[in-house]
């Protein structure tokens, strides 16, 4: 069983409060994701969770027990961290096997799991390496091939895609989700990075100055964002924001309209603007369009549309999709 | 620069750089030359380079005359013993500044690194009367403790280097993975640290080896190291200079010899980390 | 790593070598300047007496003292001139391509571990001999009168000696610091035509700059207490022509056993030297936090 609750916990660094009262709960088997800004307390929240930091005050409950003064070891977690943090002197067998030589296990039965472990991860071949002579693809798989043979309750993950080139972090991003359905443990996994969010996610967290802003599932967060920084955190390209007269017109203090809701036409519509920056993608097009009163605004058009720099271009808005927030941000429904 | 460079060129600074090597080095070449001359041919001149007759007497000389051996044995003892006993003290004391820093940390490395500035005339006087009075005058123990103590900052300053740049997270994996105390030290830590730690003392022999003030001004004969007893030479009586030259080689060809597999190490070592 | 038992088990850790080097530093340099305001001698113990600031007036007006003192200046700078310079001709010539790079390293690094004694005597007596010295067979073979080094440029004989132990060291530093110089910016100044000259001038001695001002300070530490190189050599002669403040020092309270006065001197060589050492504690203090 892997759930996890925190009641009340908060966290701070000397004077500075990192973590303001938070509750969260996660249920066994659940794929979470934290998200949020550099600097908001994801990493905070997960050594917190792990017990590598100690709460200021507040519980931090596994399986429903109580875990907040037991040391990280006892808490049945494993966690793969953005440097991979792999023992530099040992071999992938070695580091792999770490966990269960620490607890103990019968060498014959290591060895058995090391291997299972590494089979599933394609690691065979690169068993007696040091991780000095690994890609940087393959020390993440050795990192989680560390982190699955302890068959923890939880997989931790912090930013673990973030030394990846981009195509590696899209296969890493697959395996990983594949791994969660055929291990069904409850994995919690921070990143910044909002499409790995979005595409892996059962639950999303998502966090500004160690608030908790919105938890909900990945197509929650999009359609019902709670407001408007969770409006413009998820989804991309961003969703616009406006204010002002304009959005007084349509009833609100704080109209957001996502781009990709916004229809495009050369001849008419609710407000007139010109091109600025086209990016022409193939599969859509991106438009950056300066519209009087209001700042820059990003639409998306069909793959092939023929507008460029400078041309003029009518925009109008999808009224029913429009997100209506009151002038405290929060979300109008 | 990622570009071919011409062979000439190349030769023309391998001419000119191999001089100078050859140059600055020529002094301990010519030392070592000296020791296998006869003392005649030692002050000979025009000096001959290499066509002399090779003899190990002066060797044989030194090491049977001025009990040599006794002296190669103290400077043994005193740079190794105060190498171990200042590591035995830096190191719990490097270990924790570096993984568990606290809001002094930086303000004791500091003045840890300060005491190493006081001159050693300044605290010549106490330390010879303190030596003195406790009849440690000349002795192994006397010099042992000061050479402890005044390398201790540098030990500490270079273990917390070296410490430093293991990273936090390992030791936090390794928690993760259920190590206890005692085996993160064992499998994890000490693996990782010994290469700093071996680095550290190799450099401390080397600075304890030649150390040449407190080694003259505490030790007259019995406990005198190498140091000391090659001062002994600036009073000679007759001809002299290969068996000085035999006595100086001996001397300096254990450390030169350390010295060439320290050089990474003598830089991080000496400049405190600031330069690497 | 942040638990509150880990921290105090780290101050514990950290007291034995603090306590040390408290007791290292406090006991006897309070006893120093205890004794530099005595008048006591070796000669006649337990007849100290008060004496207020004789010691002091006394040595710092004594002829002696101010040769000395410039002295230790001459020496310091100078060889740190000779050093820097020579330091980083060197270290541009080492880090060009050349055929057995490793082996001139190692030539010009081994200086640095002869230990002083012996330095001093192989320069002294082997090259620096009127009668027997290298130096002396060669000027006799170009038909001219050998130098007495020792007796008529005593100083600068010192300088020399000196220069060629911490020459080696100037030289790996610059040299290491050379090696982490960005290529590329060095490229980048090359495509935007700067010459040679002005590449070096104005990419790798700013790029130098940290490295030179370590070797300047850390030597100056070490140079304004070089004793055993002066001892073998010259005892500070002729006269004073070749004392400098430590053995100055040494010569006070252990050659003419006057305790008080040594140790004035002793508290006047702290004090410059902490002059020297609170620009070089800033400017590590600083690295500490890049
Ligand atoms: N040991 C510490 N002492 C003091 N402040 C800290 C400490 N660790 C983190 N912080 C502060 O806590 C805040 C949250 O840090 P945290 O590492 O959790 O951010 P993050 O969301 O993981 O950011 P990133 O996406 O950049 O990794 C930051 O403002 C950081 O400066
Ligand atoms: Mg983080």
């Amino acid at each position: 069983m892997g759930n996890i609750t925190l009641k009340q916990v908060t966290k701070h660094f000397g004077e500075t409060v990192v973590i303001p009262p938070l509750d969260l709960s996660i249920e066994d088997g659940e794929f979470v994701v934290f998200v949020g800004p550099s600097g908001c307390g994801k990493s905070t929240l997960l050594r917190l969770i792990a017990g590598l930091e100690d709460v200021t005050s507040g519980l931090v409950e596994i399986d429903g027990a109580d875990a907040t003064t037991l040391p990280p070891a006892k808490r049945k977690l494993a966690m793969v961290f953005q440097s991979y943090a792999l023992y530099p002197h040992m071999s992938v067998r070695k580091n792999i096997a770490f966990p269960l030589k620490m607890a103990d296990m019968d060498p014959a039965e290591i060895t058995r799991k090391v291997e299972g472990a590494a089979s599933v991860l394609n690691l065979t071949d690169y068993m007696e390496r040091r991780p000095g002579q690994l890609s940087g693809g393959q020390r993440q798989r050795v990192a989680i091939g560390r982190a699955i043979v302890r068959e923890p309750e939880a997989f931790l993950f912090d930013e673990p895609l973030s030394n990846l080139d981009a195509a590696l972090r899209v296969n890493m991003r697959l395996e990983i989700t594949e791994l969660h359905q055929s291990l069904k443990t409850t994995m919690i996994y921070v990143t910044h990075d909002q499409v790995e969010a979005m595409t892996m996610a059962d639950k999303i967290v998502v966090l500004q100055a160690g608030n908790i802003e919105q938890v909900g599932s990945p197509m929650e967060l999009y359609h019902k964002p709670a407001n408007v920084f969770v409006g413009g955190f998820i989804g991309s390209p961003k969703m616009n924001i406006i204010t002002g007269p304009e959005a007084e017109k349509l009833g609100s203090h704080t109209i957001g309209i996502r781009p990709e809701h916004t229809m495009v036409s050369k001849e008419q519509g609710t407000w007139k603007g010109k091109v600025g920056v086209s990016e022409h993608l193939g599969s859509d097009t991106f438009l950056r369009v300066h519209v009087e009163g209001m700042d820059l605004f990003t639409v998306r058009a069909e793959g092939d549309v023929d507008l460029h720099h400078g041309d003029e271009v009518y925009l109008t808005p999808v009224m029913d999709r429009l997100h209506r927030f009151d002038k405290d941000g929060l979300a109008v429904r | 620069m990622a570009r071919a460079v011409t062979n000439q060129r190349k030769l023309v600074v391998t001419v000119i750089a191999w001089s100078i090597g050859i140059a600055i080095f020529f002094p301990i070449l010519w030392t070592f030359l000296t020791s296998f001359k006869t003392e005649a041919e030692a002050i000979a001149s025009p000096p001959s380079f290499l066509f002399f007759e090779w003899t190990t007497e002066n060797y044989t000389e030194v090491q049977s005359r001025s009990n040599y051996p006794l002296h190669f044995m103290n400077s043994v003892i005193i740079s190794l013993g105060s190498t171990v006993l200042g590591l035995l003290i830096a190191i719990p004391a490097a270990w924790s500044m570096a993984f568990v820093p606290g809001k002094r940390t930086k303000d004791v490395l500091m003045w840890m690194l300060s005491t190493k500035m006081l001159p050693p005339v300044g605290v010549l006087i106490p330390i010879y009367l303190i030596f003195r009075d406790t009849g440690l005058l000349d002795t192994r123990t006397a010099l042992v403790i000061v050479l402890t103590l005044i390398n201790l900052p540098i030990i500490v300053w270079m273990l917390y280097t070296y410490f430093k740049e293991i990273p936090g997270e390992i030791l936090e994996a390794a928690r993760m993975d259920g190590a206890t105390l005692w085996s993160e030290v064992i499998y994890v830590l000490t693996p990782m640290a010994v290469p700093g730690i071996a680095s550290t003392l190799l450099l401390n022999v080397i600075l304890a080896w030649n150390e040449a003030f407190w080694t003259l001004n505490l030790t007259a004969a019995k406990a005198a190291p190498l140091t000391a007893f090659i001062a002994s030479y600036s009073s000679p009586e007759g001809l002299f200079y290969a068996k000085l030259s035999a006595a100086s080689t001996m001397a300096i060809a254990p450390i030169v010899i350390l010295g060439w597999f320290s050089q990474k190490q003598l830089v991080r070592g000496l400049t405190f980390g600031a330069v690497k | 790593m942040a638990t509150a038992h880990s921290k105090t088990a780290a101050r514990f850790m950290i007291s034995p070598a603090v306590v040390l080097l408290l007791a290292w530093m406090i006991v006897p340099l309070a006893m120093t300047i205890y004794f530099s305001f005595l008048r006591y001698s070796l000669m006649s113990p337990g007849e100290e007496t008060f004496a207020g600031w004789d010691n002091y007036r006394y040595f710092l007006t004594d002829p002696a003292f101010f040769s000395a003192f410039t002295n230790t200046i001459v020496l310091v700078v100078g060889v740190l001139l000779i050093t820097v310079v020579l330091g980083i001709a060197l270290a541009n010539l080492l880090d060009q391509p050349m055929w057995g790079q490793g082996i001139v390293r190692i030539l010009v690094i081994a200086p640095f571990f002869v230990m002083p004694t012996v330095s001093a005597l192989v320069w002294k007596n082997m090259f620096m001999d009127p009668v027997n010295g290298l130096f002396a067979h060669a000027a006799k073979a170009l038909g001219l009168q050998p130098f007495e080094f020792l007796t008529h440029a005593p100083l600068a004989s010192i300088i020399m000696i000196v220069s060629w132990q911490w020459l080696p060291f100037a030289t790996l530093i610059l040299l290491t610091a050379m090696q982490s110089l960005d290529q590329e910016q060095l490229e980048a100044a090359e495509m935007d035509g700067a010459s040679w000259w002005r590449r070096f001038f104005y990419i790798v001695l700013p790029h130098l700059s940290r490295a030179i001002t370590v070797v300047v300070l850390i030597q100056t530490i070490f140079l304004l207490s070089v004793f055993a190189e002066i001892l073998v050599t010259t005892n500070g002669g002729p006269g004073t022509a070749s004392t400098n403040i430590t053995y100055l020092v040494y010569a006070q309270s252990l050659l003419q056993f006057d305790v008080g006065g040594g140790s004035a001197g002793g508290i006047v060589a702290v004090i410059l030297a902490n002059i020297v050492a609170i620009f070089l504690m800033r400017m590590i203090g600083k690295n500490l936090e890049a």
